[in-house]
């Protein structure tokens, strides 16, 4: 059987067949697995035990005292708004197009969304501070702007495996030949089929904006990583906290990801964001 | 589906197109310009260049590269292992689960926030200090010092390992179990499916994704501005700090030169990227 599926025919592909892993070898070596696993778990529990023990609990409410936090926090949630509005009314109209009408260009615009990877953020604001006209330099919204750029490769990773998941030429037919225009389409059909999708470009590039820290100390603005960094220099327990709730928020919004993109796909059999696509999933199965 | 090659097709991209060259292309094009120019009077010059890959600022790419390889291959050995682990217990099981969820947060954990977490770890007075040289090895006394390029990699660890964790296990999932099944039922051992099948099938995809790790190293800023102040020369430091203004007169544009010469080096990183990617495609589908 083990045919070669194509992206096209993902879909088509049903559950993937459990895993037969107790052939011969593999099952004779459970010991070099949790050995692996233990110490690595080690180095990475370690530093979280030590930042516990040093901040100690009175200072996490402390951490919403401080002077400062509130103006900085409330940047950084309006930028984070800003950027994943944009990023979502650029990405996903883009991402659908490219799928129906210009499926070749897909390899292409891979290729383009990976730019903001491979270029360093330290490297682009410069370049940015350098042609972006006066009137946006003088205020905080070119990081909105500029972190859309960043955002881009989450978002159209997030929409290309929903998208492949999808029937979409089906369903883009469907709903024209019920009288739907493009804007309907999009919105009522697409929309509601790409649920997982959305909310994983959104948390990704929300968790982007709340911990994005180079080009906006640079950009010289007091988003919530930068104040984060100042403040360091007079209370250590007091940033310690706020690192650790920075962490644990992060891990909540991934958690939520990871949970609700479970279930759906679960359900149809895809829509696993893929941050980088070495090699592709395989979906053939045998 | 035949394609429309004609014009109305692709204005549908036009907002995408614009929107990158605007944010991306614009800013890359000023770099290159730059770092070309004359910080005083703006007429071609090869100067920026020249200072940029001299003294201090040659230094500074030595120590980022030496930093990069370091932690995109031990990470990525690491991270490899565990992915396998991973790969091999059950699906869905609870540790398989876990370790994917906590690789997608600490993958994700960078800047400041981890910077310090180290400190409070490895710091003068950190836990783990205090544990080692409770042990009788103080590792100050043996020459660490977390606020050195070696503390760097140490830190860097934390987000690479499961960056590869992430990275590697789509590779992972390529390996078909009817692959180990033909060779077992040929006779194959351990090492012979490892070094005939499995080994050469992930090879480019390893190899890629260590690439990846190198790229994610390279260009990192945050975390080692936030643990060392500036003080250990990365060229991505030394660029934060043209910014900051601390510059000689008739420097401005040697950041610019040195931005441009990180955007060569991860250049030359990718196209081998693309290269493993195209080979490793005929396998993994």
């Amino acid at each position: 059987m083990a045919a070669v599926v194509g992206d096209e025919m993902v879909q088509d592909a049903g559950p993937v067949p459990a895993r037969r892993g107790n052939a011969g070898w593999l099952r004779r070596m459970p010991v070099w697995r949790w050995l692996i696993l233990v110490i690595v778990g080690i180095y990475f529990i370690i530093p979280l035990v030590s930042a516990f023990r040093f901040t100690g609990t009175s200072a996490f409410p402390a951490v919403f005292r401080q002077e400062g936090f509130s103006s900085a926090f409330e940047l950084s949630l309006k930028l984070a708004v800003i950027t994943t509005v944009l990023t979502l009314v650029l990405m996903l109209p883009t991402t659908v197009y490219v799928h129906l009408r210009l499926p070749r260009l897909r390899r292409l615009m891979e290729g383009v969304t990976i730019l903001p990877i491979v270029i360093p953020p330290v490297v682009l604001i410069v370049g940015v501070l350098q042609v972006a006209p006066g009137f946006l330099k003088s205020q905080p919204y070119l990081l909105a702007l500029e972190y859309v750029v960043l955002a881009m490769p989450f978002a159209y990773r997030a929409f290309d495996a929903g998208l492949r998941a999808l029937d979409l030429q089906t369903l883009v037919e469907a709903s024209q030949s019920l009288g739907g225009g493009w804007g309907t389409t999009l919105w009522r059909v697409l929309l509601p089929n790409l649920r997982a999708s959305l909310l994983s470009a959104t948390v990704l590039t929300v968790a982007l904006v709340l911990g994005e820290f180079t080009m906006a100390s640079l950009d010289l603005y007091q988003t919530f990583p930068v104040w984060i960094v100042n403040f360091d220099q007079t209370s250590g327990p007091i940033s310690v906290a706020a690192s650790l709730l920075a962490l644990v928020v992060t891990w909540l919004f991934l958690l939520a990801i990871s949970t609700i993109g479970g279930r759906r796909s679960r359900r149809s059999g895809g829509a696993e964001v893929s941050m980088f696509s070495v090699g592709r999933r395989n979906t053939g199965g045998s | 589906m035949p394609v429309l090659r004609s014009a109305r097709t692709f204005l549908g991209i036009v907002p995408f197109a614009a929107y990158i060259a605007a944010g991306l292309g614009a800013p890359a094009v000023a770099i290159a310009i730059g770092a070309f120019q004359s910080s005083a009077n703006g007429g071609f010059t090869l100067f920026n260049i020249k200072t940029a890959t001299r003294g201090v600022y040659l230094h500074g790419f030595e120590t980022t590269l030496v930093v990069a390889v370091i932690t995109a291959i031990v990470p990525g050995i690491v991270g490899f292992l565990v992915a396998y682990a991973i790969f091999t217990a059950k699906r869905g099981a609870l540790l398989r689960r876990a370790v994917i969820t906590a690789s997608g947060v600490f993958a994700q954990f960078g800047g400041v926030p981890l910077a310090f977490l180290f400190i409070a770890t490895l710091g003068t007075t950190g836990l783990a200090t205090g544990w080692l040289t409770a042990i009788g090895f103080n590792p100050t006394a043996h020459g660490f010092n977390l606020y050195t390029a070696t503390g760097i990699v140490v830190v860097y660890m934390y987000f690479q390992i499961p960056l590869m964790v992430l990275v590697m296990l789509p590779a992972l999932e390529g390996l078909r179990p009817a692959w180990r099944e033909a060779a077992n039922n040929l006779g194959a051992g351990w090492w012979q499916y490892w070094r005939y099948v499995g080994g050469p099938v992930l090879l480019p995809s390893f190899l890629g994704c260590v690439l990846l790790l190198f790229g994610s190293a390279f260009s990192a800023y945050a975390t080692a501005e936030a643990l060392t102040s500036g003080s250990v020369p990365l060229t991505a430091i030394q660029i934060g700090s043209f910014l900051n203004g601390n510059v000689l007169a008739g420097q401005q544009n040697v950041g610019k030169a040195l931005g441009f010469g990180m955007v060569v080096i991860i250049a030359v990183v990718m196209v081998f990227y693309a290269v493993l990617q195209r080979r490793s495609a005929r396998w993994l589908r």
